[in-house]
């Protein structure tokens, strides 16, 4: 069983505004796979399915085999096992970049407080800024921010991480040490799914990108065949305009 | 060659450069007006009599304060949330709810909540006893001050950005934890100052239960004026009792805010 299998999915927001029309997605383990394409192309939307922050139209979702659109699964769960990261970082104000990385550690693992702190900080070690651990977000750079983000998820132990446009909302001398850590993360195995308009990080972590244009994947491949040797005249296009 | 500067006296000037621009005037104009009456009720016997019939009253304002914050609070948060609630009924009864009373003016209201709301609902609820009239009028306050608060507390509530919600639950947090963890403690910022802001005026009306017989201030300054004939004397120490409480719990409120705002202590 595929990490992450996507089937038939169809988002339609009301009244008749198409994001997702008909996408089949099958993620192993360990691979990252990188999804591009113009704005409004329902990416995002595609992401936001993975983990139910968006409730399909219609489709099937499965992450490690639990069907996430089944009612009866417990959508808390699968979640936890489920990382996110935002284009806006979305770093609870309120709580030092500690609290941020322990609290979900604390309410849904039910770690102690000392477990949650040791995992907290080693994440923090490992996205590079331990010494900003008491520190709130609004005292930190854009990309602190979204590494104190990334950290929050890898706290949880994720069996997938998701990232939506991370770099997007960055200042660019910031880019580069938010996508250092991902390029890490993606050497270390982490099964990723990246929304992006990186082209180098693509080339460089993706086992497979997907191009999406109106709702659809119009176009499946490694990195070196996606952007040497695109199959269709919409990839063409695209990547004529951003290279 | 450029042309000479002109001399300080014909240039053009900010008008935020000089002290008495920016000096606290009002501040002296109250502190005048404080220290004229508080001379006053020393040195001058009608005033004096003025002040021991009426601040009394003083007790009962604030018990009747305090009561309807509270039970304004409870009900506020109710109907806060029910207009957010994903139930049905639940919305829209709390909807109509704040309409109407944001609807009807609050002397009409009073009236009809503490003559006929309460009275009536307390015999179809079976209680035995009659609820006191004191009590029917801060039930009347709280109904009124609920609808008030709820928008409060909803809009409180919807300034925290929709990602704050999808980052918990993309944590695996549930709802309620995220509720509770993540949205109330950053709602309660915007919530707190609106919301002291809704204590004052409370206090305030309180002044319109006198229409209902509560012995608290005003109705303790409408009976001296009644039998003493001593207008001037009486509404004057009455407006100055009142200013003085307002002044004092703005002054406690604006401590209250500052303590619930740790996370922004760094910036200070």
């Amino acid at each position: 069983m595929n990490m992450i299998e996507v089937r038939g999915l169809i988002k339609t927001f009301a009244p008749d505004i198409q994001a997702v029309r008909g996408v089949d997605l099958s993620i192993e383990a360990g691979e990252v796979v990188v999804i591009i394409g113009p704005s409004g192309c329902g990416k995002s939307t595609i992401l936001r399915c993975i983990n139910l922050l968006e409730i399909p139209t219609a489709g099937d979702v499965w992450i490690d085999g639990v069907n996430l659109v089944d009612q009866a699964t417990d959508l808390d769960l699968v979640r936890a096992e489920v990382g996110m990261v935002f284009q806006q970082f979305n770093l609870f104000p309120h709580l030092t970049v500690l609290e941020n990385v322990t609290l979900a550690q604390r309410k849904v693992r039910e770690r102690p407080a000392h477990v949650a702190d040791e995992v907290g900080m080693a994440q923090l070690h490992r996205v590079g800024i331990p010494d900003k651990a008491h520190a709130y977000p609004r005292q930190l750079s854009g990309g602190q921010q979204q590494r104190v983000a990334i950290a929050r998820s890898l706290a949880m132990d994720p069996k997938v991480m998701l990232f939506d446009e991370p770099t997007s909302a960055l200042d660019p001398e910031m880019i580069k040490e938010v996508l250092d850590v991902m390029l890490e993360l993606a050497a270390d195995g982490m099964t990723m799914v990246v929304v992006t308009h990186e082209m180098g990080f693509a080339r460089a972590a993706a086992n497979r990108v997907a191009f999406i244009d109106e709702g659809k994947i119009v176009e499946v491949a490694s990195p070196s065949d996606f952007f040497d040797n695109p199959q269709h005249d919409r990839t063409r296009a695209f990547l004529d305009q951003i290279l | 060659m450029p042309p000479a500067s002109l001399p300080a006296a014909e240039r053009r000037r900010s008008d935020t450069e000089t002290w008495w621009n920016r000096f606290p005037w009002w501040a002296v104009i109250i502190g005048l007006f404080i220290a004229f009456m508080g001379l006053k009720i020393i040195t001058d016997d009608d005033y004096r009599l003025a002040w021991f019939r009426i601040w009394p009253g003083i007790w009962l304002t604030l018990y009747a304060t305090i009561a309807a914050f509270v039970i304004a609070s409870i009900i506020g948060l109710a109907a806060g949330m029910g207009q957010l609630a994903q139930n049905v009924v639940l919305r829209n009864v709390s909807r109509a709810y704040v309409e109407i009373i944001r609807g009807i003016p609050m002397l009409a209201l009073i009236f009809t909540v503490a003559l006929v709301v309460v009275p009536e609902l307390s015999e179809w609820v079976g209680l035995p006893n009659r609820v006191s009239p004191f009590w029917r009028a801060v039930l009347a306050l709280a109904l009124i001050y609920g609808a008030y608060m709820a928008e409060i507390f909803r809009g409180g509530i919807q300034s925290v950005p929709r990602g704050q919600l999808e980052a918990g639950r993309s944590l695996g947090l549930s709802r309620q934890q995220t509720m509770n963890s993540i949205v109330f403690p950053q709602a309660m910022r915007a919530i707190i100052p609106p919301i002291g802001n809704d204590f004052i005026a409370i206090l305030k009306d309180t002044s319109l239960l006198s229409v209902l017989g509560t012995l608290e201030l005003t109705r303790n300054a409408r009976q001296f004026t009644a039998s003493t004939f001593k207008f001037r004397e009486g509404l004057f120490t009455l407006s100055f009792i009142y200013l003085l409480l307002v002044i004092a719990l703005s002054l406690l409120l604006r401590r209250v805010e500052r303590v619930m705002t740790p996370d922004r202590k760094g910036e200070r």
